[in-house]
């Protein structure tokens, strides 16, 4: 799929955002680079802070391509950073205590190069997935970025209403770290400890925004404790006690150990999530449902949504809409 | 020269109009402040400690009594207390004891947090319609799951400790059978059964009468190792091993041997009539890893079924001796705060000695969180706990519960008199004069304990609601939620909160 259809839906929530911040992501959107990490780095004064970017990468790695991501004038985008685009190979042998040395690598390098070179933010850093952000309204910014000209086998897209930092690119949603991309309708009441939670796990949250970190509790519970997707939203939105008192010996048990092991994991306030990995894509909402979520399928493609009118203009057909439960994640898999 | 009376602390004056000659305030002052004399009232108001048993008791609200009515020469250094503790050590060449808290006038902590509430971007729960939980795991738990896939079945690789269930996050500390009365003691069992929560033996053994209460029974083992045996260990619910005590950092206890009646003889296991002395430390205890073999050996004892806590003071470097007591077998970290009651303290240790629990909450939990072992301990948080709010700022701050002591004393009827160690308790809280204890009925006295905790269990809910969080666990820790209200920027980034506005 190219990016016009996700458009054409975002364009159908205006109401939900106030043209101040926008985003979409596109996995599978360099084949030609598709085993490289796809660092992607707003710079504020690009001759005055790339180098210390290209130093620091190069500490880890080689770049084995670089570009200036393509934009395209829009009347109300002011182009306030420069987005660029690194495709790069970690050296393995640089972390060698690691399991996963090459995610470890570029984790860091987000952390290192988001906390200590000012004008420098790195907003995306997996293989083969392009984010788009900027703020404007979504049309815009599929424009700015011409979306239509990059094919993907999962798209996410995000309209935002700022109330934190307006304006701001880096506040822009989709959120990226490694394989994972979230968008977020909603606020963290939670955001507090799961925050401290996840930066006692090396994680530094450098976005002014509650938003990532779901995608670092997303990295530690599935990439770094192997948990399965469903176990992790169950950590993040789980069963309430009087519930888990209900089920029967097994799950009850599978339900505690979830909870008592990941208690400040959880997540609390309103909120409806999609969550995408290279192999599927996991929507869910709160444990009360404070925010809607509205599902839909067509052929082999699955459709998550705020809103049933964004799933319609893309597929008019869609014949099951559903809207899952509180807590309930939905889950769909890449099959190859 | 003889230094002479100093001016009265009280004074008590009886309206003789209103008074009906009843003679109750005769008959319930175990201070003999009251007499009955030629059909009037006469007081002897130096023997009043303001316990306010009479003004309790009196049908016609005929006495009145007035605090410090001939004071000294006001001076901001010569405070009257520092003057009153110099008459009275010049006297006597002795250290001068003190009951309850620290009667000093610290800035409170609690008093300079304020607790957040949602507004439009987020929509506040309302507890009573929606699920609010503040059930409270407290034990070890593990870092991280191990998990297999088998038959589309998921299987739990990992085992889970034993851990206590709490229904609501607040317990009731460790007061002594010998401290205060069994009628006391047994209205709080009753009361944290009633609740779903748990409280403390102290070091004083557990009486049979309580056998009933035993699953919400957290025993202690202390320095002088009162009352502990395999039985004793066996009943709690969990074990708790004291090594110091917020009301006085350092020192160990003393029960005076006129406290010492057949009864608390026997739970304790000691001689009647013999003073029982708490070293200040424990004697197999010089150093982490001797802390860290009790901690294994009472798990042993009990073959791992119980969780062990292990409570310390609050002191300058709490934070690193509560990341030493995580990396033992033990469960949960109790921190008591400079502010915490005792029956008796020196007063030079109760008033100066120790921190406030919110700033070593704060500093022990960033500690355990920089470590990455936050979540694998608990972290209890007492001393000076007055209100719901106190409760809900300092799991804010990073506890996961609180014990209080205190507040429940106060539920049964104390008036904070503070005079505790005189063991003539006229509430019959702090007392073993049989009579006296008769004045406690536990009937209702565990339903005052219960109201108490379920009053506060409400307004937890109804803060968190308002926060926006359905969830203890979301709470815990969440600084964020806080504010610092004219708190100093030092004390501000201990805490981990920033100020108002900002």
């Amino acid at each position: 799929m190219d990016g016009r259809a996700i458009r054409s839906a975002l364009s159908m929530m205006d109401e939900r955002g106030s043209g101040e911040g926008a985003g979409y992501v596109a996995y599978g959107a360099f084949p030609e680079f598709a085993d490289y990490y796809a660092i992607h780095v707003f710079f504020d004064a690009i001759h005055e802070t790339k180098a210390a970017v290209d130093q620091e990468l190069s500490k880890w790695g080689t770049i084995v391509h670089e570009e200036e991501i393509p934009t395209f004038e829009q009347q109300n985008i002011r182009k306030i950073h420069t987005p660029w685009r690194y495709f790069f190979q970690p050296d393995a042998r640089l972390m060698p205590r690691s399991t996963t040395p090459e995610d470890d690598i570029v984790m860091h390098l987000v952390m290192k190069v988001n906390t200590s070179i000012p004008g420098a933010l790195v907003y995306a850093s997996g293989k083969n997935i392009a984010i788009f952000k900027a703020s404007g309204w979504p049309e815009e910014v599929a424009d700015f970025y011409r979306i239509q000209d990059y094919k993907g086998y999962i798209w996410l897209g995000h309209n935002r209403y700022p109330t934190n930092t307006p304006g701001w690119w880096g506040g822009a949603h989709p959120f990226n770290l490694l394989h994972w991309s979230v968008v977020h309708n909603g606020e963290i009441t939670s955001y507090g400890t799961n925050r401290r939670y996840i930066e006692s796990y090396g994680y530094r949250c450098s976005m002014f925004t509650d938003t990532e970190v779901v995608a670092y509790l997303f990295d530690l519970l599935v990439r770094r404790h192997h948990l399965a997707p469903e176990l992790a939203v169950r950590a993040l939105a789980p069963p309430f006690w009087d519930e888990i008192d209900r089920m029967p010996g097994r799950e009850a048990y599978l339900n505690r150990a979830i909870r008592l092991t990941y208690g400040p994991a959880l997540m609390n306030g309103p909120f409806a999530i999609v969550v995408a990995k290279p192999d599927a894509i996991v929507g869910f909402t709160d444990r009360i449902k404070l925010r809607p979520l509205v599902t839909g399928t067509m052929g082999d493609r699955l459709y998550i949504s705020s809103e049933e009118a964004a799933i319609r203009v893309m597929e008019p057909e869609v014949g099951d809409i559903t809207m899952p439960r509180a807590g309930e994640p939905v889950i769909g898999r890449v099959y190859t | 020269m003889t230094i002479g009376s100093v001016p009265v602390k009280f004074r008590i004056s009886v309206d003789h109009d209103q008074c009906m000659l009843c003679g109750r305030c005769v008959e319930n002052c175990p201070y003999d402040v009251f007499r009955l004399e030629n059909g009037k009232i006469h007081v002897n108001s130096r023997k009043c400690v303001a316990c306010h048993r009479c003004i309790a008791m009196c049908p016609r609200d005929a006495i009145n009594i007035r605090e410090r009515p001939v004071d000294y020469r006001s001076h901001p250094v010569w405070t009257t207390e520092a003057r009153e503790a110099i008459y009275n050590q010049s006297r006597t060449g002795k250290i001068i004891l003190a009951g309850m808290g620290n009667a000093k006038p610290y800035p409170i902590i609690f008093d300079s947090l304020v607790l957040d509430a949602c507004q439009v971007t987020n929509p506040s729960i309302d507890p009573l319609r929606e699920p609010m939980e503040l059930r409270t795991y407290l034990g070890k738990k593990p870092s991280r799951l191990e998990t297999r896939q088998r038959d589309g079945d998921v299987e739990v690789l990992t085992s889970l400790s034993p851990n206590l269930q709490l229904e609501t996050p607040i317990m009731v500390g460790h007061m002594s059978y010998g401290a205060i009365s069994l009628n006391a003691q047994s209205s709080i069992a009753r009361a944290v059964t009633e609740t779903g929560t748990f409280m403390g033996t102290g070091e004083g053994g557990l009486h049979q009468s309580l056998y009933p209460y035993q699953d919400h029974m957290i025993v202690q083992v202390a320095s002088g190792r009162f009352g502990v045996d395999i039985n004793y260990l066996e009943r709690g619910a969990a074990i708790e091993i004291k090594i110091g005590q917020g009301a006085k950092p350092g020192i160990g206890g003393h029960l005076p041997g006129e406290k010492v009646c057949e009864d608390v003889s026997c739970t304790r296991m000691i001689p009647v009539g013999s003073d029982a002395i708490s070293p200040a430390p424990h004697h197999d205890i010089y150093s982490i890893e001797d802390l860290k073999q009790l901690v294994r050996s009472l798990k042993e004892a009990t073959e791992w079924k119980k969780p062990v806590f292990v409570k310390i003071a609050a002191v300058h470097n709490s934070a690193a001796i509560a990341a030493g007591i995580a990396r033992s077998a033990a469960d949960a970290v109790v921190i008591d705060g400079f502010r915490g009651g005792t029956g008796a303290a020196p007063r030079v240790f109760r008033d100066h000695v120790g921190i406030p629990v919110e700033a070593a909450i704060a500093s022990v939990d960033a500690k355990l969180r920089s470590q990455g072992i936050r979540n694998e301990v608990s972290l209890i948080a007492s001393g000076g706990i007055r209100e719901s709010a106190d409760v809900a700022k300092v799991i804010a701050l990073g506890a996961d519960a609180v014990y209080i002591g205190t507040a429940a004393l106060v539920a049964m009827g104390c008036r904070v008199c503070g005079t505790c160690y005189r063991g003539l308790c006229p509430w019959g809280i702090a007392t073993q004069r049989p009579d006296l204890v008769a004045r406690l009925d536990p009937e209702i006295a565990s339903r005052n304990v219960a109201n108490l905790i379920h009053a506060w269990t409400l307004e937890l809910s109804e803060l968190m609601g308002a926060a926006g969080i359905n969830s203890i666990e979301s709470l815990r820790g969440n600084r964020d939620r806080l504010r610092g209200y004219l708190l100093d920027e030092s004390i501000m980034k201990v805490l981990d909160v920033k100020p108002v506005g900002a």
